[in-house]
């Protein structure tokens, strides 16, 4: 807009740069977890996420020598190295932790008992003594060094495939899934067949029960959690899946009538008039003209519910857990685990993940059904 | 009955009674009761077309009613009831025992806080990035980034947000990049951000913050498209320079999409729940009335003054429905 009065803004690299701040500020705190979800636990608590994508210098903690002792000549030696798995540089290193940086690589340093221990850059140690070191506690090595960016896949195996863990979360995820899908399709159909008769047909009360659907869309289920649950232990329903389909399916029936209604409206008038001249049933013009031509309003919709239904919390509770745990969902078991695994962030992380990967996969490859239906019916 | 089995058997037996209900139906109404042929064809035809919209209509009319407006008289009547008494009528006695919870104050109060907090700061930020990312060649990229939140459940978000707050010991590497920033430059001790009283509101706020703003953004980003190009070319000629154009002339005219963007995430702090029951449960002064609520329901197993809780929260939203179904109205017109 700018170009068009001739003047190119100068403001322009404030822009990109604003964007850019906005842009690291969204995406930071869900790359903090991602990252952390593939580093083991030790190197969570040794240093923040945001190094481990570089190579940096970081204290090691304390590793103790062990290992057997060989004979060299007249020395009983003992050679190891300290970090066999990974390519760590050593900067700095000591045996005590008041002086964990007072030698460089190559120093050979005299211990207690003529012991001598020398440690090189890529972490290889030789311990040398003219006794043997049998029954005597060896020393530690404090080492100061740089390492490669370093991930693992290990807690999504422990957390998915560990048939050993209790906190797997393969059960819940596919709870998740028996929930979601049945709570996703059922209301669409439902509330399609109401959309049309509230978008085309003419008959007595339609504003009203229009007026009557908005309302709705607003009212707080909380509202509802205790008459249902009463309802639905009443006429045996109890606490189930079953319980929780019906329950997601009257919270999203405002929203789909609503979505769906505003977008038949829109469909042209013509198609529908000349149907019903050639006779065609009201029920032919529903399956076979509105509905396909309905389709990226049915998306949308679909869109809403599942992620509504996948990230929901509160009615799961409510409606769907019971004392046994068996029918646990994945939100339930991340709380459960902020409870009693509050500080172990390679577990949590590593969950959350879990349960954030299948809406983020449906957000990114749908995101353009997802802003039409949020343009179409942004009220709930 | 293996759940996943119940799942397909519920996806395939609901679509197909769903069908079959709507076939039916027609099929009986025009074949058997008003047929649109023989000597009443007219009057038939008329008959059905008054039955037939309610048809259509009636299972998700029953859906409605049943889960949705059933509960809130319910919910009215358990307010002025008391369930230790067989039910019997109480009048006001459970919202005047609620009143005197100071824990209900507090909730009210933060409440409030966030009520005015949450819906400014997300509108406002969804706005500046609406408005900044439309005038570069990768804003759909940053937008794309900014709207993602949008998908990641409150849980989900709650986890995220606890590890930028995380606080290790004073000697110890922080990992909570909140911490880390601020002892780099203050160089001052570790704080828990969560247990500081009030203070804490605000960072539980940030994070619905980050989530409604990608919300308020796509809304926003299509009304600003949609203003009519001549009134910001007649403004540029007249000499405005970029903020006039933005606060003079786009501004007010998206004012009204700016208001339902405002009133609905009202309408989702209202609500809010998962978010102060992952991150504190209330501890701390930050306890909000939905997350109050579930406290007296299903901890303190106290119905009534749960129901009463439940009303408030109701009457708060209360003039955003009126607003909502007065806007719908008169769109019909």
């Amino acid at each position: 807009m700018d170009n068009i009065a001739g003047s190119k803004s100068s403001l322009t690299w404030a822009v990109h740069i604003s964007v850019v701040v906005l842009v690291l500020l969204w995406l930071f705190p869900t790359l903090g977890l991602l990252v952390s979800s593939f580093r083991t636990a030790d190197q969570i608590y040794s240093s923040g996420w945001w190094g481990s994508i570089f190579t940096q210098e970081s204290q090691n903690p304390a590793i103790r020598i062990s290992g057997e002792e060989t004979r060299d000549g007249p020395l009983y030696v003992n050679e190891g190295d300290l970090f066999p798995q990974t390519d760590a540089i050593v900067s700095a290193w000591g045996t005590s932790s008041r002086a964990p940086q007072a030698h460089v690589p190559g120093d050979t340093v005299q211990l207690k008992d003529d012991w001598q221990l020398t440690l090189d850059a890529t972490g290889k140690y030789r311990l040398t003594s003219p006794t043997s070191f049998q029954g005597t506690r060896l020393p530690r090595i404090f080492t100061t060094a740089t390492a490669p960016p370093e991930f693992t896949l290990e807690n999504y195996e422990t957390m998915l495939f560990s048939p050993t863990n209790s906190e797997n979360m393969v059960k819940a995820f596919f709870n998740t899934l028996t929930v979601t899908i049945p709570a996703t399709i059922i209301p669409i159909l439902v509330a399609a067949f109401a959309a049309y008769a509230l978008a085309w047909m003419r008959f007595p009360g339609r504003a009203l029960l229009i007026a009557f659907i908005v309302a709705l869309l607003v009212v707080p289920l909380q509202l509802a959690l205790i008459p249902l649950l009463k309802l639905h232990l009443n006429i045996g329903i109890g606490k189930g899946y079953v319980g929780v389909w019906l329950a997601h399916t009257g919270f999203g029936m405002p929203l789909a009538i609503y979505l769906l209604r505003n977008y038949m409206v829109g469909l042209p008038k013509d198609i529908i008039e000349n149907a019903r001249v050639d006779g065609a049933t009201e029920f032919q013009i529903f399956m076979r003209i509105i509905l396909p031509l309905s389709f990226p309003a049915l998306a949308a919709f679909a869109i809403f519910q599942f992620l509504w239904v996948w990230n929901d919390l509160l009615v799961g509770l409510v409606f769907l857990i019971d004392s046994t745990g068996e029918t646990t969902i994945m939100t339930r078991q991340i709380i459960e685990l902020l409870g009693t695994r509050g500080g172990n962030w390679e577990i949590l992380a590593t969950a959350a993940f879990v349960s954030i990967a299948v809406p983020l996969i449906v957000f990114f490859t749908l995101q353009k059904y997802l802003v039409r239906g949020l343009l179409a019916g942004s009220v709930k | 009955m293996n759940p996943a089995f119940l799942a397909l058997v519920t996806i395939v037996g609901g679509v197909a009674a769903c069908v079959s209900y709507f076939y039916a139906a027609n099929l009986i109404l025009d074949k058997f009761l008003f047929p649109p042929d023989g000597p009443n064809a007219g009057r038939n035809i008329n008959r059905a077309n008054l039955i037939r919209p309610w048809l259509f209509l009636f299972p998700a009319l029953f859906v409605l009613t049943l889960y949705l407006a059933y509960p809130v008289i319910e919910t009215i009547r358990l307010s002025l009831t008391d369930r230790s008494q067989d039910g019997a009528f109480v009048g006001l006695d459970n919202y005047t025992q609620m009143m005197s919870e100071p824990k209900f104050w507090e909730a009210m109060r933060n409440n409030m806080l966030w009520l005015i907090v949450v819906p400014a700061l997300s509108t406002a930020i969804g706005l500046l990035a609406a408005q900044l990312t439309d005038r570069i060649k990768w804003g759909n990229i940053a937008k794309a980034i900014i709207f993602m939140p949008m998908a990641i459940s409150f849980v989900g978000a709650a986890v995220i947000w606890k590890l930028v707050y995380d606080a290790r010991p004073p000697d110890a590497e922080q990992i909570g990049i909140l911490n880390a920033l601020y002892i780099w430059f203050t160089s001052d001790e570790p704080q828990q951000w969560l247990t500081i009283p009030f203070w804490n509101n605000f960072f539980l706020m940030t994070v619905l913050i980050w989530i409604e703003t990608g919300f308020a953004m796509v809304i926003l980003s299509a009304a600003l498209r949609g203003i009519p190009e001549e009134t910001i070319e007649a403004a540029i000629i007249d000499g405005a320079n970029p903020f006039e154009i933005f606060f003079k002339i786009k501004v007010p005219q998206i004012m009204g999409t700016i208001l339902v963007v405002w009133t609905t995430i009202t309408i989702k702090v209202l609500k809010v729940f998962d978010i102060v029951f992952a991150m504190t449960n209330g501890q701390w002064e930050t306890q909000v009335l939905a997350n109050y609520m579930f406290d007296k329901f299903f901890r303190a197993n106290d119905w009534n003054v749960g129901s009463a809780s439940a009303m408030v929260i109701m009457l708060l939203v209360m003039p955003i429905l009126v607003w909502n179904v007065f806007n719908a109205r008169k769109e019909m017109r």
